[in-house]
């Protein structure tokens, strides 16, 4: 849909006072952005009377024509994406046991996975990192993998137990009635499908997890923003950390964008021929506001609408 | 045992605080959410595009990075209010594309023949927004914002590793100090977010459920 639905097509009035209003709208942003510019670059007066230059001045960036530098960011960026591809691997391999546990029939086992899932849904990441530090002593980083996993384990495992419910009763019917046990059932008809179904939502939940992973910065790991802003503002001194905020900011929409965009283009090949997203998808093509069907479940099914917006 | 009775003034003050970052946080959120949902909706493209590239961008942020800006790099820019402001102030903007994303979310779930009928009765665009969309967007809106603002709870614990005493600070310190009973110590703050948390998520279902019945 390239038209809402909720105003009319505009005639020539509303067309003008459109295009005013987005010109005037247009203007108040750039000129936002412009004075933001050059509040960063007016030189600063430090409280010791030393004189700063602004930021945009060539000699708060020169420290990158050092190949130190980037060495550095690239051993944090390495760091950061070693710690997200290990965490998400536990997190799925966990996510699997996790829904299969709430969707067991057998209570005792059921119940258990339930609390052990909202106890571990309403505890702080963080948290959880410096308890498993703290408490099993194992060291910055497997404590940020294993409470990264255990979290987004947790996530993810809804996920699945939503995809597996969405499914139609008679695929589990047919299984059972093939001769399957439940297990196989459950393994060989049902899970495979609630997989494909849920996968945009995973990886929504995977860019979550990469960007968690600079929750590792506080209980020591040295992952970007430590090695990128931290340490290399401490070693080249304090007027450089604009700069190195940037370049790490830079870094880390890069990969978190192209993840999110990886998901968006799996949302809607997968949305194509299979039971559950289709359906979104079409109530999201359908609905106001319009944008792509796409964006929207990436935006909602991410995490817009489950919430577990980290 | 001792260790958590014994400083448990201290884990309330943390509390407190975590509460205080949570309602500050969220009102404000609250606010730049409406705001961005708003012009996302709107029909100024040059604001579509403004809101898109706002939600974005924050969103892929991660909020220590967010946090570490505001908690040690505004003071650069002669912008000091203290670190539990500067904490509120990153934690605000943070959280604010994700409401702006949960409420540009229930706008979309209403059926698009609601807006076709309040358009072709003659509503106009403010009145049909008012009168037909909104109350029901908002009731669908708000499980997804109450499980926005769990989450938000669970990220004033960033704002203990830079410098404001919360919850997380507290434990940090009070681990620092009785190093025995790490594990009483870690479960008792644990319990005080869940105390937050559950009941919380347990609105989130009971209205999910109404919501369910009403449509």
């Amino acid at each position: 849909m390239s038209t809402s639905v909720l105003y009319d097509a505009p005639g020539p009035k509303a067309m003008t006072r459109s295009r005013v209003i987005s010109v005037v709208g247009i203007l108040l942003i750039v000129g936002g952005l412009v004075w933001l510019a050059f509040a960063l670059g007016a030189p600063k007066t430090s409280a010791n009377g030393a004189v700063q230059p602004g930021l945009w001045d060539p000699t708060r960036w020169d420290v990158f024509n050092d190949l130190v530098v980037w060495r550095a960011l690239g051993k944090g960026a390495l760091a950061t994406l070693s710690m997200a591809g290990v965490a998400a691997v536990f997190a799925i391999l966990l996510g699997i046991a996790f829904s299969f546990g709430r969707a067991s029939e057998n209570a005792w086992i059921r119940r258990p996975a339930t609390i052990i899932l909202e106890f571990v849904r309403g505890m702080p990441v963080l948290l959880m990192m410096l308890f498993i530090l703290l408490v099993f002593s194992t060291g910055s980083f497997w404590a940020g993998v294993a409470a990264l996993a255990v979290y987004n384990g947790a996530i993810i495992g809804e996920a699945l137990r939503a995809g597996i419910k969405s499914l139609p009763r008679g695929q589990r019917e047919a299984g059972l009635a093939i001769g399957l046990t439940p297990l196989a059932t459950r393994f060989r008809i049902e899970f495979p499908q609630a997989f494909r179904q849920m996968l945009p939502i995973i990886i929504a939940q995977l860019v979550v997890l990469l960007k968690d992973t600079s929750l590792a910065f506080v209980v020591g790991y040295p992952e970007l923003l430590r090695e990128g802003i931290y340490n290399l503002s401490g070693f080249f001194g304090n007027r450089y950390a604009f700069s190195f905020f940037f370049v790490v900011l830079a870094i880390y929409l890069a990969m978190n964008l192209s993840l999110s965009w990886l998901a968006r283009i799996i949302a809607r090949r997968t949305g194509s021929h299979s039971g559950g997203v289709t359906a979104i998808a079409e109530l999201d093509s359908t609905t106001l506001g319009g944008e792509s069907a796409a964006l929207g479940i990436g935006g909602a099914g991410g995490d817009g609408a489950r919430g577990d917006s980290r | 045992m001792d260790a958590v009775i014994e400083n448990l003034p201290k884990f309330l003050e943390g509390f407190g605080n975590t509460l205080a970052l949570l309602g500050l946080a969220g009102v404000g959120a609250l606010v730049i959410g409406i705001v961005v949902a708003a012009m996302r909706i709107s029909p100024v493209p040059s604001f579509r595009a403004f809101a898109t590239v706002y939600t974005e961008l924050v969103r892929n942020t991660p909020l220590t990075l967010v946090l570490f800006f505001c908690a040690t790099l505004l003071p650069y820019l002669q912008f000091q209010p203290g670190y539990f402001t500067l904490a509120a102030i990153g934690l605000t903007v943070y959280t604010s594309p994700f409401i702006a994303e949960a409420l540009r979310s229930g706008v979309n779930g209403v059926p698009v023949g609601q807006a076709e009928a309040a358009r072709s009765v003659g509503l106009t665009f403010g009145q049909s927004l008012s009168f037909v969309i909104m109350p029901q967007a908002i009731r669908m809106v708000i499980p997804p914002l109450i499980n926005v603002f769990i989450a938000l709870t669970k990220n004033t614990s960033v704002a203990g590793a830079f410098f404001v005493f919360e919850l997380f600070g507290a434990a940090r310190q009070v681990t620092n100090d009785r190093g025995d009973e790490v594990i009483a110590i870690l479960l008792a703050v644990a319990f005080f977010y869940l105390v937050i948390t559950i009941p919380l998520g347990l609105i989130a279902g009971k209205v999910e459920q109404r919501v369910a019945v009403l449509r």
